[in-house]
Order: C-alpha cells, then sequence, then structure tokens
C-alpha cells in the first residue's frame, strides 16, 4: 500500500457543490482522493468526478510549454489547431511579450471597445479579480464576462430585480429542515450530486415532501411526492398557476407580504388569468397536480425552492426565475432555515467569479459599473486617475463573440473556458471566432476553442496552485496546491501579474494598478477592501468550515441563510408576469423540443473530464428518447440516429428511456464529436441576455451506423 | 437464458407487486415454482415490480438455500444429513442416490438433482429425504425409481405420550377438519377469550404461568402485556413456525395434524395485543404444513374465526402465512421479521426489543407454534386448571421430540416433572437390543449432552437448569455405544457454518473454524492445542456472537469437552 | 431526554448524558475502546465484536458500539473475558483474509498478542481481484465484511443500492446484481464505498496499478479500455 508523503485539504474543482477534499499523493504524484468525514458540506461523501476525476492533470495531452502559432492567423481565415506541430513551443518570455504586445497594439489602434476577456467560472476568486482588473484598470474595458451567462444569469437578473442579491438565499444542506421543497429544471443526481443525497436523505429519514416539476422523469422523481411533468417553456404559466391558486385559496402569508414585500395588487391581478385550466393547456400538466402542489408549498411550515438551469436558460429565464421568487415571496418562505430561494449554481467557483466582478455590468461585488460612486471607489483602489474606469456596461459573453467583426471585438482572451462547446449555434460561433484578430488563450489543453488561438499560456490546474472557490451557498473554502504543476505550468495568477506588469510598461501608464503579489491571499485581501462581503475573509480563517458570505468581518462566523430581517433592496418585489412562448416552437418539420445539459461523469464541454478516466465511464454521446417517439420514429435502443435544427445536425447514439417524456428529447452538450449546441438556439433572454439552451426544436432520423462519429459505446446500470 | 418466456410471470408480478418489498420472498417461491430456478430476467423483473433494488433481490436469492440461481433437475432430492438420519444410514442414501442418478444431466424423469440437506423435521422417520418437496420416510429400504417418482406412502406422524391435551387430534395420519377440531373442544378457547377484555386474557395467560416452548422460556403473558402497551400502531402477532432446531419436529406434527389449533392461539395473541393481523411464518421445507394451514385458514374464515368481526363481536383479524426458504437463522424472531420484510435473514441488534421494536419496526408478540398451541387450552380450562399439571414452576404439558437411538422414535406428551428415563424409556421404548444408553443430544444442535448419569434428571425447566442442561425446544436425540462422538460433532459442526448467517464475526468465522478442526479431528489428527483452540472458540462465540446461534454453537461441542474431554487430546476409537 | 446518566467504566465513575452508547461514554471518560467495522459515517451493526465490554449483570459480553449506557451500569472495558474475545476474534480473523492493509488491526493484534498462526486448518478467503472498471477495484481476499461498503452505497450516503451480499456465512461475499460487473449495475462510481473500506479490499484503480510500479502516464492509457476509438471531429 502507498503511504502518502503529504495529504493536502482542497476543495473539488467541479461543481457548485463545493465538496471538500483530502487529496493524497506521493512523490509529487497524487494517488488517491478522499474527503473528511465531519466536512459540513458533503461528509464525506464525493461523486465519481471528485473522487476519481482529478486524473485529467497527468493526461498526456497536458500542455506544459507555453505555445505561439506558427502560421500566423488573419481575421477571417483563422483555423482551429489541435495538433502540437502546428504550435512553437517558446519561452514564457516570449510568449507574453507577444501576447502584450498584440493587445497592446490592438488597444492603441482601436481603443477598449476591441478588447474582450472571458473570465472563468473554473478557477479562483483571486484569478478572476485579477483578470477582471487586468482588463479594466489597463485596457479600461467593461467587456468582462464568463460563462455565469450561459448558465444562471437570468436567475441572478431575476433575484437582483426582486430582492437585490443573486446569491442562494439559505444553505443547501438545510434541506432536511424543509417540510416541503420544490425542484425544477434541475437534474441534481447529476449535476449537484451531493445536494441530492441530502435531498434524498431529507424525504428518506426527515419525513421532507418533494415536488418536481421537470420535462424529464430526472432520477428525484423516485423520491418525489408530486412529480410535474411540464414541457419545456411552460415555467411561467405553471409556477403562476400555484401562485393564483395559493391566493385563491388564501394560503398566503399575509404578514409577511404587508411587512416584507411590495407590489402584491399589482402581481396578483397579473395571476388572475393564471388558471390551472389555463396553465394545463399549456404545460401539460394535470389541473389537480397543479393545485396539489400549490396547496403542498403553500401550506408547509417551511418550504424551499431549488432550481437550476431549466429555468434560466430559456429566452424568458427572467420571468421563470420571478414566477419561481414570487412564490416564495406570497407565502413568506425566506428569511428562516429550511426555506429559500435556492439557484443551485452549477460551476466551483460560479459564484466567486461572479463576486469578483468578472461580469461586464460589475465591479467585484456586484458594485455596478455605472455608477459613478463604485467606479470612483475602484479607481482609488487600483491607483487609477479619476475618470479612468469606463463607465459603459460591457459586452456579455454571447455578445462579445457577436461582436467579433471590424470596429468591434478584436482581442479575446480566454481563461480556461471553452465557447466553441459551450455557445449556442456553434456553427454562429465558429463564424465569429474566425473573425477575430488575436487569441490568447489560458488553459490545461488545447479545446476547441485554444485550437483557434494565436497564444496558449499553460496554467496550473486547481491541484497545483493555491486560492479560493466560493461554492453554491456563498461558501469561501481554501483551494491549496497538492502536486507541482507539469513542466513550465503555472498558477494563473502568476501569468496574469505577469502580463500585466509588461502590459502596464508598454502603455505607460504613471502609476501601476499594482501586481506584485507574494500570495493569493494578498489578491484577496485587496479585494475585500472594496467588496463588504468579502471584507473578513482571511485565510487563515477558512478551515476547517468555510463561511459562508456575507463575511463583513474577520472572524465573522459567516451567514448560512439570508434576509432574517431585511432584503438588500429593503422590500422584496413581486413581478407582474405574462406568459412568452419559447423562441422557437415545435412543429411538423422540427416536432420535437431539445433540451441539453449535462451527464454526472462529464463537466460542460470536456476539457477536463474527456481527459480523464471519467470518459471510460460515459464515452459517447446518447439522444434520451421516450419509447413511444422512439417507436413512431422506428428507432430502437442504442441505434444510431440524426438530430437535426435549423441550425445543424449531429448524429448519436439514442438511449431510448423513459426518463424522456414524449416529445421532449435530451442531448447531453460534451461531446465534440457530436456537439450539442451546433443545435441550440442562439436566441437570448432580453434582460438575462441567456440562450434557450434547453427548448430548440429538432427533428430525429435514422442514421446510418457508419454515421456515428464513434463507437465505443459503454453499457450502462445507472439512472 | 434467451428463451425465459417472462409473461409467464406476469400474473406473479401483478399480485405481488403492489405488496411492495415484504412479498420478495412470496414472489421469488412463485417465480421458481414456474421456472424451476430464478433466471436474471426474472429477478429483475421482479425487483422493479416490487420496488426492491435489485442487488438486493440478489442478496436475498442467495441467502436463502432453497432459491437457485442457475436450473436445477426436475426431479429435486434433498437429503437430511443430521445426526438422526445419519444414526439410520443417511449417508448411504446419499450415496445410493448419486450413484444412480444421472446427477443434473439426463432427461424427463431422470433429470435428478440430489443434495445434502440440513434437518427436515422427519426424525421419527429417519433417514428421511425430501422429493420435490414430498416428505419420504425409512428411505433405506425403499426402492430409488420409488423415491424419485414420489410414490412412498409415507406416514405422517408417531405421537404418544402420558397426556394428550395439545396433541389429542394428532397422530391420526390425517389432518384435523374444522368440525373434528369444534368436536374436540376447538374454538372454544377463542370464544371464551372474546368475552373478555384484552388486559384480562393477559392476565389469564401470565397467571397459567406460560413460559415460550421455543428454546427461550419467557414467559409468554409478560411478553403479551409488552406488545399490547407498547406505543405505536399497528401491533402485530407473529407464529414461529420456522422450526428447523436438528431433532425437532414438533409444530410440523402439529401444524400438519392439527391446525386450528395454531390458529386459534394465534387469533387470541392477536386478540390480546390488540394486533389486527397475524403473520404464520413456516419453514421453507414444510410445505405440507403450509398448505394444510392455508387450508385451514380457509375454513377458519368461512366459519367466522377469521376475518371482520370475529363471531359477531368488534374484533377483527387477519392472518398471512409465509413460507421460509431454507435458513435455520430466520428462526432467530428478529431474522424471521427480516425475511417476512424480504430481507436476508440476519437477526437485528436487540435491545430494542420485537415487543416494542418489531415485524416492521411495531410492537410485534412472536410466539412458538407450541407456545401458541398451549393458548387455547389455558383459555379453556383456565390458568388454575392448568397449573395443575407439571411442576410449580414449570407448569403444563410438554411436547418431547425423541429421535436417533431409540425403539419408537416420535412426539411425546407428557406433564413438566417426569423423568428422562421414563420418556426414554417407558414411552420410546429405550434402545434397540443389545445397545447400551451412550448419551443424548438435549435441545438440538444447539444443545448440550447428557450422559447416563443424566438418566434421572426431572424434565422440568428448574431440574434441567440445575442439571446443566437446556430444554431448548425439547429435543432429545438420543445415542448408543456404537457412535462415533466425532461424527456426532462434526455434523452439528457443519450444521452452523452452514446455517451461520455472517453478520457477526465470532459466528461467522468461528462456526467454520470449529468446523475446520472437527473435521481434522475426525480424520484422526489431534493436535495438543486443539483443546484450548476449541474452547476459546467456543467461548468466544458463546460471549460476543449478536444473536443466539452464535452465542449456542459451540454448545454442544463444549459440553463434549466437559465429558468427554480425553477425545480432544488423543484419538478415540 | 436531557437528563443525565450514571454509571461506573473500569472503575471510574462517570457521568454521560442520555442516549449516549457505551463506546461514547467510554470516550467521554477517556477510555477508548477498539473498534473495526464502527465508523462515523455509517449505522452501527455491532457486526465484529471488537468493541465488546463486560456489563455486571449482563448474561453476555456487549457490544459497546450500539449498546446505550444505562442508569448504575458497571462497566469493565478491558477485562479477562473481554480480552479473550477480542484476541480470538483478531486470531479468527487474520486466519480468514489479508490483513496486510490494515495497519489498524495489525495494531490491534499487537496489543491484544494474537497469534496469526492460531488457525492452521483456515481455509483462506481468496477471491481474485475484481477489476470491472476504470475507477476502482475489488479485491475481496482483504474483505472483512465490515458492510460500510454496502451501508454507504444504500440509506447511509448515496442511495444507489448496487451491492448486496452473496452466500452466507463464511461464504458471504460482497456482490452485485448476479454478479455483474460494476458498470452494468447501478453504480455511479462515487466511490463512497473506496472512501470507508478500511483494508485496502476497495481501492482506487490509480493507486492500485502505482502500486505496481506503473508511472503515472502508464496508469493513464492502463485506465483506459480496449475499446477501439473512431473519433472524428464533427466541428471540424
Amino acid at each position: 500500500m502507498i503511504q502518502p508523503d503529504r495529504i493536502v485539504s482542497t476543495t473539488c474543482p467541479y461543481c457548485g457543490v463545493g465538496c471538500n477534499l483530502r487529496v493524497h499523493v506521493r512523490d509529487n504524484t497524487i494517488y488517491r482522493v478522499t474527503s473528511p468525514f465531519d466536512a459540513v458540506v458533503n461528509k464525506g461523501n464525493l461523486c465519481v468526478k471528485g473522487r476519481f476525476g482529478y486524473d485529467f492533470i497527468y493526461h498526456k495531452k497536458r500542455i506544459t510549454t507555453p505555445l505561439i502559432r506558427k502560421v500566423p492567423q488573419k481575421p477571417g481565415q483563422r483555423t482551429q489547431a489541435f495538433d502540437r506541430s502546428e504550435w512553437r513551443e517558446v519561452s514564457w518570455d516570449e510568449a507574453l511579450d507577444y501576447t502584450a504586445d498584440r493587445m497592446v497594439e490592438i488597444y492603441q489602434r482601436d481603443g477598449s471597445h476591441a478588447m474582450a476577456v472571458y473570465c472563468c467560472a473554473k478557477a479562483t476568486n483571486e484569478d478572476n479579480y485579477l483578470l477582471q482588473k487586468l482588463f479594466r484598470a489597463l485596457f479600461r474595458t467593461n467587456n468582462v464576462d464568463h460563462c455565469t451567462r450561459l448558465c444562471h444569469a437570468a436567475s441572478v437578473v431575476a433575484l437582483q430585480m426582486a430582492i437585490g442579491s443573486a446569491a442562494m438565499s439559505n444553505t443547501a444542506s438545510e434541506v432536511i429542515l424543509s417540510d416541503v421543497f420544490l425542484l425544477t429544471g434541475s437534474n441534481t443526481t447529476e449535476n449537484h450530486p451531493i445536494i441530492s443525497l441530502q435531498m434524498k436523505a431529507a424525504v428518506e429519514k426527515h419525513g421532507a415532501k418533494l415536488i418536481v416539476v421537470d420535462p424529464r422523469r430526472i432520477e428525484m422523481v423516485n423520491w418525489a411526492t408530486l412529480y410535474l411533468p411540464m414541457k419545456p417553456g411552460s415555467d411561467v404559466p405553471l409556477f403562476s398557476a400555484m401562485a393564483h391558486v395559493i391566493i385563491k385559496e388564501g394560503l398566503m402569508d399575509r404578514e409577511f407580504i404587508e411587512q416584507r414585500t411590495e407590489n402584491f395588487e399589482a402581481f396578483a391581478q397579473s395571476m388572475e388569468k393564471f388558471t390551472p385550466e389555463y396553465a394545463e393547456q399549456i404545460s401539460g400538466v394535470n389541473r389537480n397536480l397543479i393545485i396539489d402542489a400549490a396547496r403542498m408549498y403553500g401550506s408547509a411550515e417551511r418550504a424551499a425552492i431549488f432550481w437550476a438551469l431549466g429555468i434560466a436558460e430559456s429566452t424568458h429565464g427572467t420571468a421563470n426565475a420571478l414566477s419561481l421568487i414570487n412564490l416564495a415571496l406570497l407565502t413568506g418562505n425566506l428569511g428562516k432555515p429550511g426555506t429559500g430561494l435556492n439557484p443551485l449554481r452549477g460551476q466551483n467557483n460560479v459564484q466567486g467569479a461572479s463576486d469578483s466582478g468578472a461580469m461586464p455590468w460589475h465591479y467585484p461585488g456586484y458594485q455596478e459599473v455605472d455608477v459613478e460612486e463604485n467606479a470612483r471607489r475602484w479607481e482609488e483602489l487600483w491607483n487609477i486617475e479619476p475618470g479612468g474606469l469606463n463607465r459603459e456596461r460591457g459586452l456579455t459573453t454571447t455578445e462579445i463573440l457577436g461582436a467579433a467583426h471590424p470596429g468591434g471585438v478584436r482581442s479575446l482572451y480566454i481563461m480556461g473556458e471553452n465557447p466553441m462547446m459551450s455557445e449556442p449555434n456553434l456553427n454562429a460561433t465558429r463564424k465569429h471566432m474566425e473573425n477575430l484578430e488575436f487569441i490568447a488563450v489560458q488553459d490545461l489543453f488545447i479545446n476547441e476553442s485554444g485550437a483557434f488561438g494565436d497564444v496558449f499560456l499553460p496554467a496550473a490546474a486547481a491541484f497545483e496552485k493555491d486560492g479560493t472557490f466560493t461554492n453554491t451557498d456563498r461558501r469561501v473554502q481554501r483551494v491549496r496546491k497538492a502536486v507541482d504543476p507539469p513542466g513550465q505550468a503555472r498558477p494563473d495568477w502568476e501569468i496574469i501579474c505577469d502580463l500585466a506588469a509588461r502590459i502596464e510598461a508598454r502603455l505607460g501608464r504613471p502609476n501601476s494598478a499594482f501586481w506584485a503579489y507574494r500570495h493569493p491571499e494578498e489578491i484577496m485581501l485587496e479585494m475585500g477592501r472594496a467588496v463588504p462581503a468579502y471584507a473578513g475573509v482571511r485565510y487563515e480563517h477558512l478551515e476547517p468550515v468555510g463561511p459562508q458570505t456575507p463575511v463583513p468581518t474577520p472572524g465573522h462566523p459567516g451567514s448560512p441563510y439570508l434576509y432574517a430581517d431585511t432584503f438588500p433592496r429593503g422590500r422584496a418585489k413581486f413581478h407582474p408576469l405574462e406568459y412568452v412562448p419559447n423562441a422557437e416552437m415545435p412543429d411538423d418539420e422540427y416536432p420535437l423540443v431539445l433540451s441539453t445539459g449535462r451527464v454526472l461523469e462529464h463537466w460542460h464541454g470536456g476539457t477536463m473530464t474527456r481527459n480523464s478516466s471519467l470518459d471510460e465511464l460515459h464515452p459517447v454521446a446518447l439522444l434520451d428518447i421516450h419509447p413511444e417517439d422512439a417507436e413512431r420514429l422506428g428507432i430502437c435502443h442504442l441505434d444510431p440516429v440524426r438530430i437535426t435544427s435549423r441550425r445543424g445536425s449531429v448524429v448519436a447514439r439514442a438511449k431510448v428511456t423513459e426518463k424522456a417524456n414524449v416529445g421532449v428529447v435530451f442531448l447531453p452538450f460534451h461531446y465534440r464529436e457530436a456537439a450539442a449546441n451546433l443545435l441550440t438556439n442562439d436566441a437570448l433572454d432580453p434582460q438575462a441576455k441567456i440562450p434557450e439552451y434547453k427548448a430548440g426544436v429538432v427533428r430525429v432520423t435514422k442514421a446510418r451506423w457508419e454515421e456515428l462519429p464513434t463507437d465505443d459505446y459503454q453499457p450502462r446500470g445507472r439512472y | 437464458m434467451t428463451d425465459i418466456d417472462l409473461s409467464l410471470l406476469t400474473p406473479v408480478l401483478e399480485k405481488y407487486g403492489p405488496q411492495g418489498r415484504t412479498a420478495l420472498l412470496p414472489a421469488l417461491h412463485a417465480a421458481q415454482d414456474i421456472y424451476g430456478y430464478i433466471p436474471e430476467p426474472v429477478a429483475a423483473s421482479i425487483g422493479m415490480a416490487l420496488n426492491v433494488p435489485l442487488a438486493d433481490v440478489y442478496g436475498v436469492i442467495d441467502f436463502y438455500a432453497m432459491f437457485y440461481r442457475a436450473p436445477v433437475g426436475e426431479t429435486h432430492i434433498h437429503v437430511c444429513n443430521d445426526p438422526a438420519c445419519a444414526f439410520a444410514g443417511a449417508d448411504s442414501v446419499f450415496k445410493r442416490m448419486t450413484q444412480t442418478s444421472t446427477i443434473n444431466g439426463g432427461t424427463g424423469e431422470m433429470r435428478v438433482t440430489v443434495e445434502l440437506a440440513p434437518c427436515l423435521g422427519l426424525c421419527e422417520h429417519a433417514p428421511a429425504v425430501l422429493v420435490q418437496e414430498k416428505p419420504a420416510g425409512r428411505t433405506q429400504v425403499q426402492s430409488w425409481k420409488d423415491l424419485v417418482r414420489g410414490s412412498i406412502p409415507h406416514q405422517r406422524s408417531i405421537v404418544g405420550g402420558d397426556i394428550r391435551l395439545l396433541t389429542r387430534n394428532c397422530g391420526k395420519n390425517r389432518t384435523t377438519s374444522l368440525e373434528e377440531y369444534e368436536d374436540s373442544g376447538g374454538y372454544a378457547g377463542l370464544r371464551k377469550a372474546l368475552s373478555l377484555s384484552p388486559a384480562e386474557v393477559i392476565a389469564e395467560v401470565k397467571a397459567s404461568g406460560l413460559v415460550g416452548r421455543g428454546g427461550a422460556a419467557f414467559p409468554t403473558g409478560v411478553k403479551w402485556e409488552a406488545t399490547a402497551s407498547a406505543p405505536g400502531d399497528p401491533h402485530y402477532v407473529v407464529c414461529n413456525a420456522d422450526e428447523a432446531e436438528p431433532g425437532t419436529f414438533k409444530d410440523r406434527v402439529m401444524m400438519e395434524d392439527d391446525p386450528h389449533r395454531v390458529l386459534e392461539g394465534l387469533i387470541i395473541a392477536g386478540y390480546a395485543v390488540g394486533a389486527r393481523k397475524g403473520y404464520i411464518y413456516v419453514r421453507g421445507e414444510y410445505i405440507q404444513a403450509y398448505h394444510t394451514l392455508e387450508e385451514a385458514q380457509e375454513e377458519a374464515e368461512a366459519a367466522g374465526y377469521l376475518g371482520e368481526n370475529i363471531l359477531g363481536t368488534d374484533y377483527s383479524f387477519e392472518i398471512e402465512i409465509r413460507r421460509g426458504a431454507g435458513a435455520y437463522i430466520c428462526g432467530e424472531e428478529t431474522a424471521l421479521f427480516e425475511s417476512i420484510e424480504g430481507k436476508r435473514g440476519f437477526p437485528r441488534v436487540k435491545p430494542p426489543f420485537p415487543t416494542t421494536h418489531g415485524l416492521f419496526g411495531q410492537p410485534t408478540a412472536i410466539n412458538n407454534v407450541e407456545t401458541l398451541a398451549n393458548v387455547p387450552l389455558i383459555m379453556t380450562i383456565g390458568a388454575e386448571a392448568y397449573r395443575q399439571m407439571g411442576t410449580e414452576k414449570s407448569p403444563g404439558p410438554k411436547l418431547f421430540c425423541l429421535s436417533g437411538d431409540v425403539v419408537r422414535p416420535g412426539l411425546y406428551e407428557v406433564p413438566f416433572g417426569v423423568t428422562f428415563r421414563h420418556l426414554l424409556f417407558d414411552l420410546a421404548g429405550g434402545l434397540r437390543p443389545g445397545r447400551e444408553f451412550r448419551g443424548a443430544l438435549f435441545g438440538g444442535a444447539a444443545g448440550a449432552f447428557a450422559t447416563p448419569d443424566h438418566l434421572d434428571v426431572v424434565l422440568s425447566f428448574e431440574n434441567l437448569r440445575a442439571a446443566g442442561l437446556p430444554l431448548g425446544s425439547g429435543v432429545i436425540t438420543v445415542f448408543d455405544d456404537t457412535r462415533d462422538l466425532y461424527d456426532i460433532l462434526l455434523r452439528l459442526s457443519r450444521f452452523f457454518a452452514e446455517e451461520s448467517c455472517g453478520k457477526c464475526y465470532p459466528c461467522q468465522i468461528g462456526t467454520q473454524r470449529q468446523h475446520e478442526i472437527l473435521v481434522r479431528m475426525a480424520g484422526g489428527d489431534i493436535r495438543p492445542e486443539d483443546y484450548q483452540r476449541l474452547t476459546d472458540i467456543g467461548r468466544t462465540m458463546t460471549d460476543s456472537s449478536l444473536c443466539g446461534l452464535g452465542q449456542t454453537a459451540a454448545s454442544a461441542v463444549l459440553s463434549a469437552m466437559k465429558y468427554w474431554p480425553q477425545y480432544f487430546t488423543t484419538r478415540q476409537a | 431526554m436531557d437528563e443525565s446518566i450514571k454509571l461506573t467504566i473500569d472503575g471510574q465513575p462517570v457521568t454521560v448524558p442520555a442516549g449516549v452508547t457505551l463506546l461514547q461514554a467510554a470516550e467521554m471518560a477517556g477510555i477508548t475502546i477498539p473498534t473495526i467495522c464502527y465508523h462515523v459515517a455509517t449505522t452501527s451493526n455491532a457486526l465484529c465484536r471488537i468493541c465488546v465490554v463486560e456489563v455486571e449483570g449482563a448474561r453476555t459480553l456487549v457490544p459497546s458500539c450500539v449498546a446505550k449506557a444505562a442508569d448504575g451500569m458497571v462497566v469493565h472495558t478491558d477485562s479477562e473475558r473481554v480480552r479473550l474475545s477480542r484476541r480470538t476474534i483478531l486470531e479468527m480473523l487474520v486466519s480468514s483474509v489479508d490483513l496486510s492493509e490494515a495497519p489498524e488491526i495489525q495494531t490491534m493484534m499487537a496489543e491484544y498478542q494474537a497469534d496469526p498462526q492460531r488457525f492452521p486448518d483456515a481455509e483462506r478467503r481468496e477471491p481474485p481481484v475484481l477489476d470491472d472498471n476504470p475507477m476502482y477495484i475489488r479485491d475481496y481476499a482483504k474483505c472483512i465484511l465490515c458492510w460500510r461498503c454496502v451501508q454507504v452505497c444504500a440509506e447511509d450516503a448515496q442511495y444507489t443500492f448496487a451491492l448486496n451480499f452473496s452466500g452466507r456465512g463464511y461464504e458471504t461475499q460482497i456482490g452485485t446484481f448476479y454478479d455483474h460487473p460494476m458498470p452494468e449495475t447501478t453504480c455511479v462510481f462515487c466511490g463512497q464505498c473506496v472512501g470507508v473500506c478500511p483494508t485496502g479490499a476497495l481501492k482506487p484503480k490509480r493507486e492500485w496499478l502505482l502500486e505496481q510500479g506503473y508511472s503515472p502516464d502508464e496508469v493513464m492509457e492502463l485506465t483506459r479500455t480496449d475499446r477501439r476509438r473512431r473519433r472524428r471531429d464533427s466541428i471540424e
């Protein structure tokens, strides 16, 4: 048996749960990952990714030296270079000088609006804080965003509108205190596996009742008291019908409404039309089920709502989220344990990256860029002349690429993201990427986006650097270096600082915004000086239990649940709602609705998991299709099928399963050989600018076996 | 595997699916009746229909010896392997069968599977076999073909004794009908009980001094009182008819010959503890008893003794009869609950006790068949008259199962207080001519040895306790001077090694280690350290095992070491 | 229930809150009782019986991991009778399975002077290593049947129910439905089972390969199965 040289405590780099890890290291090699059984987040439990999925750091395709493209790339003719032979190995000096030269050249020629950056929800708070600081302080641009835009942007916007703050109101593990919890648009079992364990325990051991509202018959339905199999996009009418019933039957919390909310009358009036009968017509859910759900949620002492991207990734995602917020406000299910509005955040640090200002409309701490007072605060902190920072809202993720044309965005810096897998309508994304003048990529592997780059900066993985992640329930936790980065790979924060100093020198800025950090903690302390929620975060206080933000002062125990007495905006606001159909509705040509999402074994664009032994467990894309639909189309289990939308077409195997409901198919988006986002609709929610990932329309036809991009199906018995 | 017709299973799934996990054993029995074994797709279908995880379904199938996950012969023969049948020549019966038949091969009638089995509860008919679940006795004198065809006439019971209260309707080689039972005073006890309050019934049973006849000798009335007063609803009563202690067959005789007495006792128990449902868990090998009880249950329902508003009162009670599937451990009360709940028969940690946390976690009174058979008698004649029988501390009648080297093996009913000598010589006819009494195993495999010095011991709880002998369930296996002690011990140790559930370490490993040492000793290789090894294993199992099985698994060996220590230090002829 | 309980452990008067087990009560008194199957994150089943103690008046020894402290109890955690049971159980265990990767049990054996050769007749449990998935191996020759893996796969954590038992008694082994390879079961490879295994019977495949001297690079190749890949980049 292997005796460890050291066992390093850190935080899982996959999902937003933020499981605590113990990384066992021998000879600078990780050989085992465990978890402490007293960890408040995960109580010693992990999922397959957390326990076994770290091995991507050892994959031979890992890039360990800086690279520059051999053939210079021209806008409009940019190509992808996956093969290492198309790249030249260079020194860090050469790579960073080259990057600084190219970016400064474009900035000085075209100005701030030509510069853009994708920060990274997988990187640390410190990394993200620094990268947005680099672009804001040096290039004076707010074209700073990250994948939160593609994920919970609608939830964030809606919560900002109604509450004034965008995070989970409560702690995930409080679900055992709930009498009832409503789960919608979240396949928790696969996407937040450890939270799903707590939910199952809540049902099995603590007597909680679960209401699942979802267009897929997800595994959590097995634990549900009520399952409402809604049609995709019918969220607003369905949840508003629940509100309608709650109002009609007097199940609302009048005291709470009176004392803590505003705009109830207008809201109540707008709910009039959302009768259960009306909602049944649109959602396909039996009216009595809707009434039962309303009564169950409405009459519970403590009821919580958990949701994820099934709500947010929609052209009416903001309204969807508001329909849930309305329910919680109506019943007073906020401000106490076991209740709340709980958007389950996807990435390990999407909460933290957002907190750290990787957003086009906000400085760190959700301080709006177009508020003078905020800009002045950051100018002072960053040693910038008054009026120096850009006061205009920047472009969002999808808008940045949409603006990739002469006169628009010319330079894109990508840290760890993979828009060529994660953007909707990838054929359009490809065109945009091709049109850019300069692309710098900071990552572990040459992924589909990195292949478009001019320069590749090899970064250290989460197990190879220090910092903090903020998990889905606002808990700030330590990330620790367990092993040395391979080759010349460097931690992101070091790369950014090194690059920033070179840019600063080239720009000849008289005062430095300061880039000479000795340790990531110094970065956190700097951010805390201007972000009250992080003002008290000190590395030595993050263990054994990471505090939940807001942490206003050092030693503050953190805030497990929010809004006990007041809301950030004072009174919470009800929002009247209207039903708006999806951007595309099924028709004769495209009769099926395509939902996309993740599977347990993979992570997003697959940069990590598809270079891990995880890929052995789920090596190919499978299209979930209901037996009735399959029979109608003459498709048998595991047959090759072609899935075609107005935007593209892919071939995958069919998984005939009752997990899919009739009329709705599901394809995971991890597989570049059958990329679901070739099919998805890039129509955006008007408020949150989030695309409609979960409700494009497609047709499914039989394909020939030769058309299958890969043929290494692994039989599995799970879910 | 490919040609499994799952449509045959549909009625089974429809019947048992809605009941959920508790119906797992009944569903598996039904499936095995259809397919002869339990093919994998069948197990999967059952798991899905009953909402039992597939791994758990498999765990249950593999726990019970009577469930097969691979095909077995069309004719399936179990040959009893325990001491009483071994004395009568079981080994040569098995040898003859395996040599004459085409094991797991051949076709049609001759496609036969023969396997050794633990005690079949047919000890008075030794050597015994089960042919397709049909019992056959005295098999050493039967023709092979007759055996395989199952055409052997079988005498069901041999019953005698000084008194015939519990067994008055037994030994007629047929089942006592409801009418006959009523004519003999049957169900009068129930009428009496229903005219009293449950508390009064409990008081009467307490006053009778009745203690459990399954082996633990716990006062029945106290158990009922604790169950009746335990919080929680529903309450259950369970009849433990998982009789599997080697040498024991009394419960089988009661159930086969006089099933209504058992039902009546259970109904009264149900009334006393406030249960609306009772279970009878019948040993898997006792298929005849199972069917007899089912028929009696129908008769009783039709006559209004069971069901809604029994005999016009407010009291309603139903009985579900369950079959075990080949696991001695399920005679342990909590393992039996687990089995009814559709799980592997792992005994539970006690406390909590069944009276508060029993079947399905609810307050439960569980009683042995013979215990319940005493109840109608007590209700009919009254506690006072009942106490006139037996000794002061051991009132009432007692059934003894005598088998082994006696002239007339059988079931004998006596009042507590007679001597072992009386039972052995006066009732069972003593040993065969020319043979000497060498010893007897009291209490079955879990029991202890008696020597000629014990012949005059008085059969009562208090006297036996003083003599260091367990009464157990009233089983006495007698052996004469020709028997090989090693062989007897070997069979007992093998029995425990095979029947240990494997839950707690002392029993899981101890029964195996004990058996391995005895195998070597029986082969003539006895080592100086063996005595201490067996002592340590025995003390550890006795002291530290989780349930009664492990706690008594070394009992016989330790008692043999006490009386015949020389056998454990040097080879004895 | 917030009343306190007074008992005597090893001659020492101890006051503990109602509801605690004897194991916890002893710990509060600074007395360590050895355990094998006990785990803070799993339901106690009193399987290994290493934690048995002598309670005056009790017929048998009492498993302290589940037995509740009661008023007036007189408990001996290290009496001769207790030590005999512990030693014999350890000797029987080591005669059955490979404890080479169970350092805690080895330490216990030294403390109780357990003789690894006590049972020369012992038939050991030595099934072959099961290497049927990319994440972990199952070496049941090291399995002590502590049940932790089965429990965390079920209600103690994961609610996945991929594992149960096959056989019974000494032949008991942890198994899947009809012995299917792990990927074909409901297993989701969370590895909760690996995380609670005390003897190295369940081990990350990567660790297992590294132990055998493979380099990290070679391990990445070996954890990949032999399925042929016919991949083409549909985006390109």
